[in-house]
């Protein structure tokens, strides 16, 4: 088995047992990160560019630790110390990236298929680190990795993800992998924020928290963009936290061993309260350990055969 | 394609147990001494070794494996990416001696490799290196302390361990193409 | 003295109700007679000094008239030009075409009109026609001088590319344009719903994680445009409709008599929004492509006759403009050179007859327009004609295309019909 294709855009574009090629080698690259020299020569001589158009802390940090973990050398290009503020377009950036030969970007743009349309003009492989509210896969296969170790399987769990659905790209990349594993996906959030059709991603839709988290296994907070309540879709974010936030009675509703995950950064006391967050149920910082491991795994595995 | 059997099961066998006794010989004890195999059949083959030991000596060695895939010189070249397998070094390595255990001993770059690993987790006192099978062609200056069995062979051949845990039988074959 | 004689060809020209082997006679730019083709011309049907065209096996059709273009002159001339857009409608086989206001600066003032007017006829090889703006400078604020631009040779009013969002206005513009007897083209968009939307939101929309467009952004406003034409009596023709509540509306509409037509372009009725896939900047458009459903509803309200008019809305982009991240890409697509070919597939389909089509093509944007002379190939018409090979095959080639710009989302695509002649003025400005 190996993975076939040059980027990874997406969590759709994926087959089931590429993403348990992905997840399997990700947890071999786990034991790295607990060596004493937490770094393996593996990738020595690689460039890795991460090209971040979007403020992020977490996910570059992650990629970036993972490419020096495999001794690639990274470069991050963040949008306020580059020429993009001076309106150089995409394209242009692509093809001066070209010139420098990298051997793989990672792109986090605020437009949804930004990596889309960097990939076509780039020989190296890309990976989408977000784009717009379309996909955000290493963050799904992140999530898929900690959910798998708990359980020890992902097939036959229940998981709920709850919050803006609309604008969420974690969620999209979350509704595919976890479908594609097997495991019953759910979504809850007010109207104002569930896209169109949702359903046919193959998720049940909720618009009541309670009953989207009854015997869950998996409950995924998603993070409420605050501006989205000045675009109205809700009130006041209290009346948001009353309806959609997760809080330890809400959470007696969920299965004995129910594990919450959120993507980061929380905002406490908003979509979840600080005891649940902080609380036995929380894989929040397991999350954050195996990120470092995916992005290993997906550096591995786009950088690791011949590209011939 | 034609295959000659090279070591049936009692071979196996009795290669073990000289390559024990060797290491007792060689070591003058087996204290201090950490087996780390080379995942899939160096790992078995260590842990049989280790047996071994335990029956000659009364001492029970830590085992652990040791995968060289990230290590290896060869990575972006091939066609195949190599697929990972456990690294587990279950005791600090500092000032002990290492063997390391594998099946068949070819261009020598696995071992370079996983002296590597080794080097990045602790000091060892020495690595010594045992292998069932021997079948030259070495690319690197790299040369066994044990061998089970030297078997000459030509670049057209492939030399194959079997072994219960996995296989379902003890023998070591040379595939010819 | 300039004599064209079209042999052997089979005309289809509703506006007259013929369809038949015909033989076209025009001279000095007009046409001057229709009769059957006997006895053949080398025995003395007609005088030797025509030049002749052999339509044998080819169809004669009236010009087509493309009531909808951007023709981006002046101010985006690396986009289009008045030349180069005229030489993409000639070889689409439009012989008249209508050109939006929202040039720069924007044709709200007779002294743009007379240079739109005098560029095409300096540069340009088919008729144009230029629609003014309804406000000035496009902002719907206040009235643009609708008289003066009438008098300066614009044919309708519209503030294309922009919806007019003030419904007083839009009442007064309605009322003002009777004292003219010019239609008003509204484009129908609720901005304050539509947002920044960039593509038809459903299920595609959902998958790309791109802001959805609802139907309802153009149902509301054409709603409101046929409430204010019924207010008014004015004539109101809604321009690129895309969607299934507004055709109902304008057919609802025609049934109570208002005076309400209605336009739509082949790229709403031959794709669906599944054409954005993989990010494609050449299926960004406003209106954007709309479901199978809509595209369903276009196809009945083409063959009911609540679509009146085929146009294209041209709309050049340089590829700068469509190069880029999808949310940033500019909309629309160029027509002019695929709309016959993609429409024809309608009378394959069996939604219109051939009849039909040319009626939509031709005669019924003529009418809309107050073209009296054009739309038809009755004696004393202008001598704009069509010819066309129903049966011959071709590859759309992007960059073979005539117009100054590229952005097509047909290209690759096997197109069935061509048009082989385009005639203007009895003089042929594109041969195929």
């Amino acid at each position: 088995m190996k993975i076939k294709r040059k980027d990874i855009l997406g969590i759709e574009d994926l087959a089931k047992d590429e993403i348990e090629l992905i997840l399997s080698t990700a947890e071999s690259f786990k034991e790295v990160s607990e060596r004493e020299i937490k770094k393996v020569p593996t990738l020595r001589g690689r460039t890795i560019i991460n090209l971040f158009y979007e403020a992020s802390t977490r996910t570059r940090t992650s990629f970036e630790i993972a490419a020096k973990r495999m001794s690639a050398d990274a470069v991050n290009i963040s949008v306020s110390s580059s020429s993009v503020v001076k309106g150089e377009t995409l394209r242009d950036t692509a093809k001066n990236l070209e010139a420098m030969n990298p051997d793989c970007i990672v792109i986090r743009h605020f437009s949804s298929g930004a990596p889309h349309i960097l990939s076509k003009l780039v020989k190296c492989p890309v990976i989408n680190a977000g784009d717009g509210t379309h996909e955000h896969p290493s963050q799904a296969l992140l999530d898929m990795l900690t959910v798998k170790e708990k359980f020890g399987r992902i097939e036959g769990l229940k998981v709920a993800i709850i919050g803006d659905i609309l604008h969420s790209r974690v969620a999209r990349s979350n509704i595919y992998g976890f479908t594609k594993l097997g495991a019953e996906v759910r979504v809850a959030g007010l109207p104002t924020m569930m896209p169109y059709g949702i359903e046919n991603m193959g998720c049940r839709v909720f618009y009541n928290m309670e009953d989207a988290i009854k015997d869950a296994d998996v409950i995924m907070m998603l993070r409420i963009q605050l501006e989205r309540q000045n675009a109205g879709l809700f009130p006041t974010v209290r009346e948001y936290s009353r309806l959609f936030g997760l809080d330890a009675k809400k959470l007696e509703r969920a299965k004995k061993d129910v594990v919450i995950l959120h993507p980061g950064p929380v905002n406490r006391g908003i979509e979840i309260s600080s005891d649940v967050a902080d609380g036995k149920y929380s894989l929040i910082l397991d999350q954050v350990k195996n990120g470092v491991a995916v992005r290993m795994a997906l550096f591995y595995l786009l950088l690791g055969g011949s590209r011939e | 394609m034609t295959k000659k059997n090279v070591l049936d099961e009692k071979g196996v066998e009795r290669a073990l147990i000289r390559i024990a006794h060797e290491i007792i010989e060689k070591n003058k004890g087996i204290e201090d001494i950490v087996m780390l195999g080379i995942p899939t059949r160096g790992v078995y083959l260590a842990k049989r070794i280790k047996e071994i030991l335990k029956n000659a000596e009364g001492i029970e060695l830590p085992i652990g494996s040791v995968d060289a895939t990230l290590y290896r010189d060869d990575i972006g070249m091939k066609e195949k990416q190599p697929v990972l397998k456990e690294t587990d070094i279950p005791v600090s390595i500092d000032n002990k001696k290492i063997i390391i255990v594998d099946d068949v001993l070819f261009t020598g770059r696995t071992i370079r490799a996983a002296m590597n690993v080794i080097m990045d987790f602790g000091r060892p006192a020495n690595i010594q290196l045992a292998v069932m099978i021997d079948r030259g062609h070495r690319e690197l200056p790299i040369r066994p302390d044990y061998i089970g069995k030297n078997v000459p062979t030509s670049m057209q051949e492939a030399v194959k361990v079997h072994l219960k845990e996995i296989d379902g039988v003890d023998e070591v074959i040379v595939e010819h193409e | 003295m300039n004599r064209l004689l079209i042999k052997n060809g089979r005309i289809v020209d509703p506006a007259n109700k013929i369809d038949g082997l015909f033989d076209v006679y025009c001279v000095d730019g007009k046409i001057v007679e229709i009769i059957p083709p006997n006895p053949p011309l080398e025995k003395g049907g007609a005088s030797g000094d025509f030049k002749v065209i052999d339509a044998t096996g080819l169809f004669v059709f009236p010009g087509f008239i493309d009531m909808h273009t951007h023709l981006r002159e002046p101010g985006y001339e690396y986009k289009e030009t008045i030349k180069t857009g005229t030489m993409a409608a000639a070889a689409g086989g439009f012989t008249s075409i209508a050109c939006m206001a929202n040039t720069n600066p924007v044709n709200d003032n007779s002294s743009v009109t007379d240079y739109i007017l005098k560029k095409a006829k300096e540069e340009g090889i088919v008729n144009v026609f230029p629609v003014g703006a309804i406000s000035k400078g496009l902002r719907g604020e206040t009235l643009a001088e609708i008289g003066e631009l009438k008098d300066a040779g614009c044919v309708a009013i519209s503030d294309d590319g922009r919806p007019v969002l003030n419904s007083n206005l839009m009442r007064l513009a309605m009322e003002y344009s009777k004292l003219f007897n010019l239609p008003i083209i509204s484009h129908c968009e609720d901005l304050s719903l539509a947002l920044d939307g960039v593509m038809n939101e459903g299920f595609i929309a959902t998958k790309l994680g791109l802001k959805g467009i609802p139907n309802a952004v153009e149902d509301i406003i054409v709603a409101r445009d046929i409430a204010l034409s019924e207010l008014t009596g004015a004539k109101l023709h809604i321009a690129h409709i895309s969607t299934k509540g507004a055709i109902e509306l304008v057919r609802n509409a025609k049934q109570r008599g208002l005076n309400v037509t209605a336009e739509a372009a082949p790229h709403h009725f031959t794709l669906t929004d599944e054409a954005v896939t993989g990010y494609n900047t050449n299926a960004k458009m406003n209106p954007p492509l709309r479901s199978p459903e809509d595209v369903k509803a276009l196809k009945n309200g083409l063959k009911d006759g609540a679509i009146d008019a085929i146009a294209t809305d041209h709309a050049p982009q340089n590829i700068d403009e469509k190069d880029v991240e999808f949310d940033k890409a500019a909309n629309g697509i160029i027509g002019l050179e695929t709309a016959f070919s993609l429409s024809l597939r309608l009378v394959d389909e069996e939604v219109v007859s051939l009849n039909a089509l040319v009626e939509k093509l031709s005669a019924n944007p003529a009418k809309i327009l107050g073209l009296h002379t054009k739309g038809s190939l009755k004696a004393g018409n202008d001598a704009d004609i069509t010819i066309v090979d129903l049966n011959k095959e071709w590859v759309v080639d992007a960059s073979k295309l005539k117009s100054k710009s590229k952005n097509t989302p047909f290209g690759g695509w096997k197109m069935k019909g061509k048009v082989i002649k385009t005639i203007v003025g009895g003089r042929v400005v594109y041969e195929g």
